[in-house]
């Protein structure tokens, strides 16, 4: 803004400057962390999206996309993903207890640790049979 | 009074979190890493005729249609919230540019799914 605009009397409201704003504070650095984990997220319905299209479009199709999954760059994004994934359930189960309506056990509320432990053991069970039915009872 | 969208992008905000978080890591090994090297898996887990035969059954099309379109929802919401964090104030423009492909995106995935039959 040039000195003449700044002397005419014009109203500026005061606005705090954002840029990297997050970076000052270890609470916030993790929050943006669990917040950019959507971008994999995103990455991988994708991913799946454009194989379901293949699966539509037939066989010869379907299989070079089946064949590109195998490529070293598929298969280093999947380990990463998985990383993210990993660490998506575990923030997600953490920050449950804010996010949901407390819990009242005999007149006490449930512990946080209570909640994101329950989290955890479901998402392990869920992951435990979607492996058992892709692995043997599936067909 | 006007009704607030709101409600509804944070439901599917929150059952694709919770749904990517329950069996997220599970099927990214999967389908990304166990598949594709055939490591412990039946080698046909991801062929043609079983990925066609899952996909043609109604309960299979609902698994592949939930588990992406939510997914895809889930990440859509909290870039929109992310976005306005990092200072893109508009509120119109951000819900433009992550719920805008998003729609594009669950249709093109609806359309696939129904082209494969049943």
């Amino acid at each position: 803004m040039s000195a003449e605009t700044r002397t005419m009397g014009k109203r500026r409201p005061y606005r705090r400057a954002m840029d990297g704003w997050w970076t000052r504070n270890p609470f916030f650095v993790r929050y943006m962390i669990r917040e950019w984990t959507a971008v994999l997220v995103a990455a991988y319905a994708l991913v799946l999206l454009v194989g379901a299209v293949r699966l539509a479009q037939g066989e010869a199709a379907y299989s070079a996309w089946f064949e590109s999954m195998k490529s070293p760059f598929a298969l280093a994004f999947h380990w990463v993903t998985l990383a993210v994934f990993l660490y998506h359930t575990w923030s997600w189960f953490e920050i449950m207890p804010r996010t949901m309506p407390a819990i009242f056990v005999g007149g006490k509320r449930l512990a946080r640790g209570v909640i994101t432990a329950a989290g955890i053991a479901a998402a392990l069970a869920c992951c435990a049979i979607v492996l058992a039915l892709a692995l043997g009872g599936g067909r | 009074m006007k009704r607030s969208s709101a409600p509804i992008f944070w439901s599917m905000f929150g059952a694709g979190g919770l749904l990517s978080a329950l069996v997220g890591p599970a099927l990214v090994y999967l389908t990304g890493i166990a598949a594709p090297l055939s490591w412990g898996v039946p080698l046909d887990l991801m062929s043609y005729p079983r990925m066609l035969a899952f996909a043609q059954h109604w309960a299979g099309k609902a698994v592949v249609f939930l588990v992406v379109a939510l997914f895809l929802w889930h990440a859509a919401h909290r870039i929109y919230h992310t976005l306005h964090d990092l200072g893109l104030h508009s509120k119109a423009l951000g819900q433009w540019i992550v719920y805008g492909p998003s729609a594009l995106l669950t249709a093109w995935l609806a359309w696939a799914l129904l082209s494969i039959g049943f």
